[in-house]
């Protein structure tokens, strides 16, 4: 139906389950309300045209059937019409994700998409999910508010700090689709972008398998990031203004004086030793400079933590908190100690090493 | 201003007969002093006039430069920061201190007294005062502007405002908190107001719809800016003294303030629209000749939109994780809240039924509202429905929909006002033809720049994106181009209007050969507002006997005669 009503450029892709049934309630309602439209506007330029002030239409008292109970039927209708497009535009069903689906986590940060999948596949601004597979998106962010927008998929939930959120979606057809923030997050917003990749089944599953795994190198990379007190700024959470360093490999940041650098080995290379070189827009040239301080061996183990590894620094390293501390459910009271090990948003959960014991 | 008229106790028309009247209420001192601190109802609003004007064309040189950004995809005119910077400023501007005083406090202000009757307001130092309010929230907030800005967006979402934003969020939502006192005042005096000053005779049903929708929208003012007050505080206190409320890293809820904020604003809007409806009410019937269509229908509207609109906020907040069940209630209450609009515009249209209808520049603003409030009306109910919300929240869907609202119809009803009212307020008439020029283009104007946006919003562009995907260019060129229409069609009444205060021919105290009580005086009207003592003897809109015998209060309409 959607089809034959609207020319293809006006119509977004429709890639999921969700997504055909929008449209049909849209195209539902497009109908409907562009009748009332048309009937409004019509009567007020037919009036306006008869009863123009001199026309030679007839006038006078107005005709018996134009009362009191004229008013209460069109308010009648009106109520019916509209009680019965909030009843038409219920999806009770909608709302909770089949059994078998697919979870992922899904974290949101200033200003980038984290996704984990269930075997742990981690990605950054980029999800995998097989066609025709429901997918299950269990949301939570670090910082502030974001909202996850697939327009294709017609899906949006918003990724709230320190509390889960949840959607599901199926997709119907295979590609690359728009991941979107649509929640005002800060500075970076407009380019907290993704791609959605829809996959046939088996090339899903080949892809899973080429995963690249962490290699030693990155490993002592993470711990020379805290060693040598990087985190100290760079660390989400830090209270020195100093640009967060997470999922920055390969992206283009903006310089003091409308230049772009993109980050690569040398890029990383030379804000280590030249620091007040080429300083991020927006930021004081604060950072010491490390010449004599790091060797290059090291300087190549935080480079190649900085490209596999940020991903895993973040979701625990930088969330390194006494869960109880911070994170209450309603009505419940914080607790100190570490004893008590139960993140409240499992996203930080699967696959990572979480110490101490299982929850409760 | 002073200076233009002050002789405008002259008479407009010589063949009127000169009484030995007293000076009109412009001609009551010309010194500085005389303005700043008046009591006279007329002048507040005049001076609340001239602020709100200002605050428009600040918010609209915003909306502009956010425009031009977006002409092409990438960033190229402003960075990330200051486009952020610009569209909260626009946002907080154009909202609270253009939106939300615009014909309350003009129009109410100058109107509400002369339309029932009496001398004044029941408190007029209180409504100095508010204005002053109003002028030092203004600062406040302009103060953060030049400070190096605010990026929040209007919204003041947590917890980017209160712990990550590093711009002046502080000073510019302490801006915000003054100027709601403003409105609380402003909303006070006017139900005190309606209740006590009302003529002999002007019964609760013989108000002027203009009247009731002052009356409801204060009733919101009374009942809402108190709870934003409330979230503003609790988000100066949390950013500035570190009180852990919405934080929640400390155990805050960001959701409670979402539904705080909600819990006023939602109501603003119907700040916004209410007495645009009061406004067109009065043009609609005026130049078509007509009785308004269901008078008692009307009120019972305006009561229920003031009532069930405090039920409604949830719908703002459908893809923050609410519960579906919450979901689909606040979802039917939207839902509902349309019903009495509809009515309303049902009602109108009706009273074009058999009328005699003018084309004068105020009833094209009036038409302009009815389609452009219909279109605006319409699209929030597929945002009330929740699945299509979830696909179209804060998209460019959600930004058409409210520009259609707020600045289609309630814009559309502020000039509406604005011209009808012009020779009243200033005992000069305007250039018709350049007002009809202008009323037309910015009609034109207005769907050129917002309609497209519906298309792009519903193809899935984010709003608050100053670098976007670039097969929304097109889309956002239209938009664009349709803004740069828009804005010549607003410079255009700043200057012949102002031409009028100078040039304009000597206005008749009933130019237009209305109903209501406020031309039963002259133009402009004296300080006392009415010589003798008005006394109401029929319903509003006594346009043509039918049913109820003609009888207003002896009056030679083309004369211009005095109660």
């Amino acid at each position: 139906m959607l089809d034959l009503l609207i020319p293809s450029f006006l119509r977004p892709d429709s890639a999921s389950v969700q997504a055909a049934k929008v449209d049909a309630i849209f195209i539902g309602l497009l109908l409907i309300s562009s009748a009332i439209l048309l009937v409004v506007i019509g009567l007020v330029v037919t009036f306006a045209i008869r009863f123009r002030r001199g026309s030679a239409a007839k006038r006078g008292a107005l005709p018996n059937i134009v009362s009191r109970e004229f008013e209460i039927g069109w308010t009648a209708a009106t109520l019916f019409v509209f009680v019965f497009w909030w009843a038409a535009s219920i999806e009770i069903g909608a709302y909770s994700a089949p059994k078998n689906a697919i979870e992922i986590h899904v974290v949101g940060k200033q200003w980038m998409w984290k996704t984990q999948g269930p075997s742990g596949t981690r990605e950054i601004n980029e999800l995998h999910v097989p066609v025709g597979a429901p997918v299950r998106l269990l949301l939570t962010s670090q910082d502030v508010i974001h909202a996850f927008y697939v327009p294709a998929f017609r899906l949006k939930r918003d990724a709230l700090p320190y509390q889960q959120t949840e959607t599901w979606f199926q997709a119907t057809k295979t590609g690359t689709y728009h991941l979107l923030c649509t929640e005002y997050c800060g500075t970076d917003h407009s380019r907290m972008l993704g791609r959605v990749i829809v996959m046939e089944p088996q090339d899903y599953a080949r892809w899973l398998t080429r995963q690249p795994e962490r290699d030693g190198l990155a490993d002592l990379g993470e711990r020379l990031f805290s060693e040598r007190g990087c985190s100290g700024c760079h660390a989400a959470g830090s209270k020195v203004h100093a640009p967060s360093l997470a999922g920055i490999w390969g992206q283009s940041v903006p310089l003091e004086g409308g230049r772009t650098a993109s980050v690569d080995e040398a890029y990383i290379r030379d804000s280590i030793l030249q620091p007040q070189r080429d300083v991020v827009a927006g930021y004081e040239p604060i950072m010491p400079s490390y010449e004599g301080k790091l060797s290059d061996g090291e300087i190549q183990a935080l480079t190649a933590y900085l490209r596999h590894g940020t991903d895993r620094f973040d979701l625990i390293g930088s969330l390194n908190l006494a869960p109880a501390d911070n994170i209450c459910a309603p009505g419940q009271t914080p607790q100190d100690g570490t004893a008590n090990q139960t993140l409240r948003s499992p996203a930080l959960v699967p696959g990572a090493p979480v110490s101490g014991e299982t929850p409760q | 201003m002073s200076g233009a008229s002050s002789d405008a106790s002259s008479l407009a028309n010589p063949r009127e007969l000169d009484l030995g009247l007293p000076v009109s209420y412009l001609g009551e001192g010309h010194s500085v002093a005389s303005w700043l601190f008046t009591t006279d109802h007329k002048r507040i609003a005049i001076l609340y006039a001239l602020s709100i004007t200002f605050f428009f064309f600040i918010g609209g040189a915003a909306a502009t430069l956010v425009r031009l950004e977006l002409f092409t995809p990438q960033g190229d005119v402003v960075g990330a920061d200051h486009y952020n910077k610009l569209f909260s400023l626009h946002g907080i501007v154009m909202v609270w201190f253009f939106l939300i005083p615009s014909i309350p406090t003009t129009m109410g202000n100058f109107l509400l007294p002369l339309m029932i009757g009496a001398r004044d307001l029941a408190f007029p130092k209180l409504n100095l005062i508010s204005w002053y309010l109003n002028i030092a929230g203004g600062l406040l907030t302009l103060a953060a502007v030049l400070a190096g800005g605010i990026d929040t967006g209007w919204t003041f979402y947590v917890p980017y405002s209160t712990v990550f934003s590093n711009t002046f969020v502080t000073l510019a939502v302490l801006g915000v908190f003054v100027s709601g006192f403003s409105t609380i005042a402003t909303g006070v005096n006017f139900i005190a107001t309606v209740h006590y000053l009302r003529a002999p005779g002007m019964t609760w049903f013989r108000l002027p719809l203009f009247v009731w929708s002052m009356y409801t929208t204060s009733l919101i003012f009374v009942l809402a800016t108190p709870v934003l007050a409330l979230t503003l505080i609790l988000v100066i206190a949390e950013r500035t003294f570190g009180l852990p409320i919405f934080d929640p890293a400390r155990g805050g809820d960001p959701i409670l303030f979402q539904h705080l904020f909600w819990f006023y604003s939602h109501p603003a809007v119907y700040i916004m629209i209410l007495p645009a409806m009061g406004v067109i009410s009065e043009v609609i019937t005026c130049y078509a000749r007509r009785r308004i269509f269901g008078y008692s229908f009307m009120v019972y509207a305006l009561v229920a939109i003031a009532v069930i609109g405090f039920f409604t906020w949830g719908h703002h907040m459908f893809t923050s994780g609410m519960s579906p069940f919450a979901a689909l209630v606040f979802s039917f209450l939207s839902f509902i809240v349309a019903v009495p609009s509809a009515i309303k515009v049902f009602n109108w249209t009706a009273t074009l039924y058999r009328g005699q209808i003018g084309f004068e520049s105020p009833m094209l603003y009036g038409l302009g509202f009815l389609g452009l409030f219909t279109m605006g009306g319409l699209t929030g109910l597929f945002l009330a429905s929740v699945p299509i919300d979830v696909h179209v929240q804060d998209t460019y869907f959600v930004v058409a929909h409210f520009h259609y609202i707020m600045v289609g119809a309630s814009v559309s009803a502020y000039f509406a006002g604005l011209h009808f009212w012009w020779p009243k307020v200033t005992g000069r008439m305007y250039p018709e033809s350049w007002a009809r020029f202008a009323a037309l283009l910015m009609f034109f104007g207005f769907n050129l720049t917002f309609f497209p946006q519906f298309i792009a919003g519903y193809l899935g562009m984010p709003r608050r994106y100053y670098a976007y995907p670039p097969e929304f260019q097109v889309w956002n060129v239209l938009s664009s181009s349709g803004a740069a229409v828009l804005a010549v069609a607003y410079l255009m009444p700043l200057g012949y209007l102002t031409w009028s205060l100078f040039f304009g021919a000597r206005a008749l105290n009933d130019p237009w050969n209305a109903s209501g009580l406020e031309w039963r005086t002259t133009s402009p009207p004296p300080r006392q507002n009415f010589f003798g003592n008005p006394q109401v003897l029929a319903p509003p809109y006594d346009y043509h006997p039918e049913a109820t015998p003609p009888g207003d209060e002896p009056r030679i309409a083309e004369e211009g005669a005095l109660t």
